[in-house]
């Protein structure tokens, strides 16, 4: 953490109590909200470790369901995100677990959207607001948020990491950071991508055209 | 001196200052400006927002009775500050400062908006002391966002060099860290120089080093708060040194040394964990035990 911003030190803005347990936790949601990219009409929420220890008296259910719909952590209505979901017609379900985790701070997010696709996404809030993406669908992966980061499912095979990587240069979007997962050989694969630039959704949709063997692409 | 070497230590940034003959709220706009890349005008509103929650969340917490999430914390900020009005034994600046404090740090336990400052937990410091002191001394925003920049250099310096959490370092990795950060922006506001601000900021520092984290029942309340309102007077007090001419004899760099290892040493039962200290006396145990039957309602 050499470049600090005076903004991490006097900020960020947000609705307390907690940086670690309340807004990293509406970070993680929000970002497993992009994750599925669709309308939400149903989470699931399940809390581990010091999450499910001290979540109710930090909010971070509360925290967690007002993420899934949408709002940032300075959001003044996380305190009412219960009664928001219910306005909104999305249902949720929180449950605190005793099973233990691999980081004290971690949520499992469950998420149906209206067309029934369900997505499930593991995350970890790792201090001061940060968190971390462990897990989509079951498969391992790793990312921050903190870039603008492109998540895509690809079939395992040569060349689609290189056709990747080149539609970006064309595009003039830096790579700070890329990570690749996979299953097994040649089963379900993903790539993780953090980028200086915002790849916009016209970004994306070249990406989609131009690139083979490409079966999911979302950007948060 | 290079702008890219002047936030390697608390005397780096002293001898930026001095061979540029800026203050140290220049020097941090400057870094910020050139690493971030965004507009000077920019950046400068953005602290602004910041000072305005700030604002807020001192306001509220002192007109209004806010209750938190726990139920274990509300409106005694509200009854500090009403009863500064009567010759309280702090002095009536630094009574209505630590309200202030406390006020910010009330409204966080409550779920409503803050700015943290280096965390949530120690909020309530600069923005209670900087708020208060501004309404006695009719400081304007734009004063008040310089300090807020002055602020942040010296915390800044805590985070490269040190640690700024409680479960890093202790309680004083954060209301220790808030109480430096204000000193220095109350010196450097009232119109001292660099070396007088990181004076104030490392005998802020000193005067709490070894500070332990013990949250009853892990939440941002008890014993928070109330650290939060000591933090504001520590703060001032060490400004008021600071400008009289008091020097620290251990350095500032050296302070922010010794805090870290004192950190570092302190058992992690005393780091936030809720494992010691307040959090495991009797009474600490049975509000534990309270919030987490919450969990299952």
């Amino acid at each position: 953490m050499e470049d600090f911003s005076v903004f991490d030190i006097i900020g960020p803005r947000m609705t307390g109590p907690s940086s670690s347990h309340t807004a990293g936790a509406v970070r993680l949601a929000h970002i497993a909200r992009h994750i599925a990219g669709q309308d939400v009409a149903e989470a699931a929420f399940t809390l581990y470790g010091s999450f499910a220890e001290t979540g109710k008296g930090h909010g971070t259910d509360k925290a967690l369901v007002a993420g899934v719909l949408g709002m940032e952590p300075d959001d003044a209505r996380i305190k009412e995100a219960y009664a928001v979901a219910r306005e909104k017609g999305v249902i949720v379900t929180v449950d605190f677990s005793d099973e233990p985790a691999k980081h004290p701070n971690t949520a499992r997010i469950v998420i149906t959207g209206t067309n029934g696709q369900v997505t499930e996404v593991v995350g970890e809030s790792v201090g001061g607001g940060n968190i971390r993406i462990s897990e989509i669908n079951g498969l391992e992966v790793e990312f921050s948020g903190e870039y603008p980061t492109l998540i895509i499912q690809q079939n395992d095979q040569p060349g689609v990491i290189a056709e990747v990587s080149h539609v970006l240069a064309q595009l003039n979007v830096n790579i700070a950071f890329m990570r690749v997962f996979r299953h097994g050989k040649g089963e379900d694969a993903y790539m993780t991508i953090e980028t200086d630039q915002l790849v916009t959704p016209e970004m994306q949709a070249m990406i989609r055209r131009l690139c083979g063997g490409i079966n999911k692409l979302f950007a948060v | 001196m290079l702008l890219s070497e002047a936030f390697v230590s608390g005397e780096s940034l002293r001898r930026y200052c001095l061979e540029n003959d800026v203050p140290i709220y220049e020097a941090m706009i400057r870094r910020e400006e050139k690493q971030s890349e965004i507009p000077r005008t920019e950046i400068l509103a953005e602290m602004k927002k910041n000072l305005d929650v700030m604002r807020a969340s001192v306001e509220r917490g002192l007109n209004e009775k806010v209750e938190s999430v726990s139920g274990l914390s509300g409106g005694e900020a509200m009854r500090l500050f009403k009863y500064g009005k009567h010759n309280p034994f702090s002095g009536y600046t630094a009574c209505r400062a630590a309200a202030s404090a406390m006020a910010v740090v009330e409204v966080n336990a409550s779920m409503g908006r803050i700015v943290a400052a280096p965390t949530a937990g120690a909020s309530g410091i600069l923005a209670g002391a900087l708020i208060e002191s501004a309404r006695q001394r009719g400081w304007s925003d734009d004063t008040l966002v310089e300090g807020l920049f002055t602020a942040g250099a010296i915390g800044l310096l805590f985070a490269k060099n040190a640690t700024i959490s409680g479960a890093g370092g202790g309680c004083q990795a954060e209301t220790g860290v808030a109480a430096s950060m204000t000193a220095a922006a109350l010196v450097e506001i009232s119109g001292g120089a660099p070396v007088q601000a990181l004076d104030a900021a490392a005998m802020a520092m000193k005067n709490v080093m070894g500070l332990i984290c013990d949250p009853v029942a892990g939440l941002v309340e008890c014993p928070c708060i109330k650290r939060n309102a000591l933090g504001a007077v520590n703060a001032m007090l060490c400004a008021d040194m600071a400008l009289s001419g008091v020097t620290s004899l251990i350095p500032f760099d050296e302070v922010v040394a010794a805090m870290y290892a004192v950190g570092k040493d302190i058992r992690v039962e005393y780091r936030e964990t809720a494992r010691g200290g307040l959090a495991t006396t009797p009474t600490g145990k049975a509000v534990a035990q309270r919030v987490r039957r919450m969990q299952g309602e």
